[in-house]
């Protein structure tokens, strides 16, 4: 049982340790990234509303293996918190990264990992400005851990926020789930499926610059990350106080990672992505802002997926592909067998 | 002479208990009164001292059917001298202490009714009385009154109001008493559920059945889907349009005589098929079943059938003759069974041809009560319609109202307060939305029918089942005490409390999976405790279950996995797999198994039989829960063989040698029913052993047997008759499912005891 799944139990965790002690009206909202105020010192609560306004956060990157289709470890850390900013509506500028080395980790591995967040970095228009490097003992770290932080800058008025869902509103996400998910476990693995994963890892920040340009109305945006989209649009119903209703038949999956899950007996809906994004939008502004994200590079198999609901609050309902509707429930960790 | 008053309580209101007193009273020349008050019954009656103990004595023996009476008190006080003998009107009752019946199958008298020309009620498909009808599925609050029932809509006309005011009619306060005049009408609709003109709906919509039509019924806790048993093309065309696959269907014909043509029925079958619950019952089918179509329930030794149980499918029955009908129903797929008027017509549209419908709602979903009988014993599959809420006695006094929220899948929830467990009635899948909006619903109906606030929750120790989540977010709500307890201990306590045993046994649980909250999925158990706390002292040698629950509904994985631990090579069967589901697929699987990934460790008998019927080849991927043991089952009961693999002398929970056992017979190529015998035989040979052991050491002399596995009459027989062979008590599930329809039992059990002796830290979150 994991309290770094991404389902109940990281959320407890977060409840129980974390806001208890630290909770405070940024943190405690747990968007994505905190939106601070630049101009008052003296009042939290109006750090949010008056004057330049910056998206601040911060990630630590784990994974295993540190290379993999489509992408590494360095990819991820910055991919990781420039999305972050961005589906708070900020433009990223900063990133700053700590790592902690493994004693005895291959200096041309760091090499790799090093260029590829610079790549990175230019892809999405930000600069690395300040780092720091610790090196731990020989089996008491695994090989790299990287911390990325970033800030972004806010336009003025504007506020995104996943408790802005209302009934009516269109959900739909960038693309394809599961990708990243499948591409680490089946690497991970060794397994070989007949087709070839890839991992999603992108910036969205480009993205999500012309959905905003082209839809000021969005009110909500999330990258599903860890937990995958199912955890994400729970939080979604829970934070907005919505129902969320979704539509099998419409949620993008590519073919070989549908028969990978299928394989490995596990549900895309609860797979990572780290390419994706889910966006909320007025029921009127839906059909004109899925154009344009169909004509980005990052947006090309967007699908609206489902829509909010006034019904069931706090739960997001499926309708499966003949006819039920699955109730589809945030883990508490991981996917454990059910069937008696 | 002498005077005396009486006090009854248990179900005695709304089922013509008052009625019943009066003439019983008028008979044996007594005066005084009855009256109700506040859910008991309260008699006051005078005369001779052999008149007076004759009435008490057949105030219990002549009860009406309905009624049940847990308690009847009685003492003297001084005479009144009156003339007569009356019926006073009620006190208002407190819902606290009525039992709301459950829904009945029509009565004689009712039927007589229906088909005497000369009754004002002939042909009436709505008809009832204090004795039959519609109770529990009718009932939007308590206290059991028409204005809150799905009737209140409906005037009474003044001849059903005379009947309903007049003590001394059988209808006398029958609270869904209705006529033609007065009462709900039926209605045909078309296949978009648009009204279609008819004289006579229900001779329209038989007309249709008997061209190999598919009609949608409106019943008593639901939709049926009908259409005849005897015609393949129809039978196979429902089961495309429902997306049923394989999954048997029940079938409801007119007597038992019809029944007989197909079935063998003993005459515990017959009592069970004729009783006012109406169950389906699981049948043995004849082996040459001719007049009913094999897809019906393929590659099954059983016919689920039932009896017409309402008015309407009285005349329905009457209508279509000699032919067996399909009942099954009335949803797609696995979802819950439709009981609104528009969920039904949305989602039965491209499914049924015709619809005959009618205009009293139906308030609580409430699934056919599924049943068989055991070696002369009950043993329910489902415990719903005719059943609940009937509440079941506990073993001991609950100090404090508690619920019990069930699992996951063949959801059941129960409610307890004293010693009265109430059982809701089957809720089902809590993966759907309609029946979690159901399960959280008619928990509320509950309570407040029964005027219980539950103080303390009880739950499955498995985090995501929704049932768990509903209990702990309800809990911190309120400020209640809630409180896990493993799936396996509620299985046994579940047998233990409906059996009254109080002081440990050794129980065998063999079921599909539960959470073992060790990371390990347990469903092989051999467990020794009892309400307080329980140890597992054996279970079957675990094995991977690669892809969790996906491993379930595919056989062949788990196949692999049994193979791979007990290092056989089964070529034959192997190169038979990668052709049959691919030999990447089978690949990765293995790969799956050998480093454990998403492979968690499993001592599931559920899994056990299905390793055995993909490794014979009686089916490598399942259509519904529990196909392949069906088959298995099916396979072995026409075998007699009494010969078993061998066994693991000292340590008799390995499986090991079985597997070797198994797959060397499919090498030799044994005949499959022969091998499905031997692997019954030897799993009964293997819980035997083990169960001998652990009396030995534990001196225990009780076994109870609890699980869905325990679904297998074949298993379930082996092992009582070798366990009570040895002088050992065998203790099987008769009044509550041993599936998971009965954990909500097990789990009111374990918390109430844990109430009463203090000990609620059991386990505690
Ligand atoms: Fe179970
Ligand atoms: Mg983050
Ligand atoms: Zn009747
Ligand atoms: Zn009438």
């Amino acid at each position: 049982l994991g309290h770094g799944s991404g389902g109940k139990l990281s959320a407890d965790l977060i409840q129980r340790v974390f806001l208890a002690e630290l909770g405070n009206e940024v943190l405690s909202s747990l968007e994505d990234s905190a939106t601070l105020s630049l101009d008052s010192q003296t009042n939290l609560p109006n750090h949010r509303n008056s004057g330049p306004r910056i998206a601040f956060t911060t990630d630590s990157f784990v994974v295993k293996p540190l290379f993999f289709p489509g992408g590494d470890i360095g990819k991820l850390a910055v991919h990781g918190t420039v999305n972050d900013l961005a589906v708070a509506g900020a433009t990223p500028l900063y990133l700053s990264a700590a790592f902690i080395l493994e004693e005895g980790f291959a200096i041309e591995s760091l090499q790799r990992i090093v260029v590829s967040m610079r790549q990175a970095c230019d892809e999405a228009g930000v600069t690395l400005v300040t780092g720091d490097t610790k090196v731990v003992d020989r089996g008491k770290g695994d090989e790299v851990f990287i911390t990325t932080t970033g800030i972004g800058l806010h336009a003025a008025n504007r506020e995104l926020s996943i408790r802005n869902a209302r009934p009516g509103d269109q959900i739909i996400v960038s693309g394809t789930i599961g990708d990243h998910g499948m591409t680490i476990m089946s690497t991970r693995e060794g397994i070989e499926f007949e087709t070839a994963l890839e991992s999603d890892t992108a910036p969205l920040n480009d993205l999500t610059r012309v959905m905003l340009d082209a839809c000021p109305s969005i009110r909500v945006m999330r990258d599903p990350t860890r937990g995958g989209v199912s955890s994400t649009l729970n939080e979604l119903a829970t934070a907005s106080k919505v129902g969320i209703s979704l539509d099998e038949a419409s949620i993008p999956v590519r073919a070989e990672v549908h028969s990978a899950c299928e394989m490995l007996g596990l549900d895309p809906m609860y797979v990572a992505n780290e390419g994706k994004l889910i966006v909320v939008v007025p029921e009127q502004d839906c059909q004109s802002l899925l154009t344009v994200m169909k004509q980005h590079s990052r947006g090309r198999d967007a699908a609206v997926i489902g829509s909010v609901v006034a019904d069931h609050t706090g739960m997001v309902v499926m309708r499966s592909l003949i006819g039920g509707q699955r109730v589809v429930t945030m883990l508490a960790g991981e996917q454990l067998p059910r069937i008696c | 002479m002498q005077r005396r008053t009486i006090t009854v309580s248990g179900i005695v209101q709304g089922v013509g208990f008052r009625p019943f007193v009066y003439s019983l009273a008028s008979q044996l020349k007594l005066v005084g009164f009855v009256q109700n008050r506040s859910g008991q019954v309260s008699i006051e009656a005078e005369g001779s001292l052999t008149a007076l103990d004759h009435f008490t004595e057949q105030l219990r023996s002549k009860a009406p059917a309905l009624a049940r009476i847990d308690r009847l008190s009685s003492h003297s006080i001084p005479v009144r001298h009156e003339n007569h003998f009356q019926i006073l009107a009620s006190e208002t009752t407190l819902a606290a202490d009525v039992f709301v019946s459950p829904d009945m199958a029509m009565c004689a008298d009712c039927r007589r009714e229906l088909f005497d020309p000369a009754d004002r009620r002939y042909r009436y498909p709505f008809l009832n009385c204090t004795q039959c009808g519609p109770r529990l599925t009718i009932i939007h609050r308590a206290p059991y009154d028409r204005v809150n029932t799905t009737m209140a809509a409906f005037e009474m006309c003044a001849a059903c109001r005379a009947e309903y005011e007049n003590p001394m009619d059988r209808r006398f306060h029958a609270q869904p008493i209705a006529c033609p005049a007065c009462g709900p009408r039926l209605q045909l609709l078309d296949e978009i559920a648009v009204p279609i003109e008819s004289a006579d709906p229900l001779a329209s919509f038989v007309a249709e059945i008997k061209q190999g039509k598919i009609g949608a019924l409106k019943g008593i806790g639901g939709y049926h889907l009908v259409c005849l048993a005897n015609d393949d093309a129809v039978v196979n065309r429902l089961r495309q349009r429902k997306h049923r696959q394989q999954k048997p269907f029940a079938i409801m014909v007119r007597d038992c005589t019809q029944a007989a043509k197909w079935c063998r029925i003993d005459a515990a079958e017959q009592q069970r098929l004729l009783s006012p619950q109406r169950p389906i019952v699981c049948l043995r089918k004849r082996n040459e079943a001719v007049g009913i179509s094999d897809a019906i329930a393929p590659g099954n030794a059983f016919l689920g059938v039932m009896l017409p149980y309402s008015p309407l499918h009285e005349l329905l029955l009457d209508c279509v003759g000699d032919d067996p009908l399909v009942m099954t129903s009335g949803n797609r797929s696995d979802e819950p069974i439709a009981y609104q008027d528009a969920d039904a017509a949305e989602r039965l549209r491209g499914i049924a041809d015709r619809f005959l419908v009618h205009d009293r709602p139906i308030r609580v979903r409430c699934d056919d009560s599924v049943t068989r009988v055991i070696a002369g014993r009950e043993s329910p599959i489902r415990r719903s319609r005719g059943a609940a809420p009937m509440p079941i006695t506990l073993p001991f006094h609950c100090p404090q109202p508690v619920l019990a929220v069930g699992g996951q899948r063949k959801n059941v929830f129960a409610l307890a307060t004293g010693t009265h467990a109430f059982l809701s009635h089957h809720i089902g899948d809590l993966d759907d939305l309609s029946a979690l909006d159901s399960f959280q619903r008619d928990i509320g109906l509950y309570e407040q029918l029964f005027g219980i606030t539950p103080r303390v929750l009880v739950h499955d120790l498995h985090p995501d089942y929704a049932s768990t989540s509903y209990a702990i977010q309800r809990a911190k709500r309120e400020s209640l005490l809630a409180f896990a307890i493993q799936h396996h201990h509620s299985h046994l306590a579940s047998c233990m409390a409906e059996h009254g045993i109080e002081s440990d046994v050794i129980g065998v649980v063999f079921d599909g999976s539960g959470f073992g909250g060790d990371e390990a999925v347990w469903g092989g158990e051999f467990l020794i405790g009892g309400y307080r706390s329980f140890k597992r002292a054996a279970h079957l040698r675990p094995v991977r279950l690669p892809g969790g629950d996906k491993a379930t509904k595919e056989p062949w994985r788990v196949a692999l996995s049994y193979l791979t631990m007990a290092s056989c090579d089964a070529e034959g069967w192997r190169s038979g797999i990668d052709q049959a589901i691919g030999p990447n697929a089978v690949r990765i699987v293995q790969q799956m198994i050998d480093r454990g990934f998403n492979s968690p460790w499993t001592s599931s008998a559920g899994r056990l039989f299905d390793a055995v019927a993909a490794i014979t080849g009686v089916r490598q991927t399942v259509h519904f829960e529990g196909q392949a043991a069906m088959e298995l089952e099916t396979l072995a009961l026409q075998s007699d063989c009494a010969q078993t693999y061998a066994l693991n002398m000292t340590d008799p929970v390995d499986t090991r040698p079985l597997i070797r056992g198994v797959v060397a017979d499919c090498k030799n190529k044994v005949d499959t029913t022969l091998i499905a015998r031997r692997f019954h035989n030897t799993l009964a040979a293997i819980t035997v052993q083990t169960c001998i052991q652990l009396a030995k050491s534990a001196s225990i002399d009780r076994i109870v047997l609890s699980g869905g596995v325990f679904m297998n009459t074949l298993l379930a027989t082996l092992i009582s008759e070798q366990l009570e062979a040895k002088g050992l008590n065998v203790f099987t599930h008769q009044r509550v499912p041993a599936n998971d329809g009965g954990i909500a039992l097990g789990q009111l059990a374990i918390a109430a005891h844990a109430l009463q002796s203090g000990n609620i830290a059991l386990k505690s979150r």
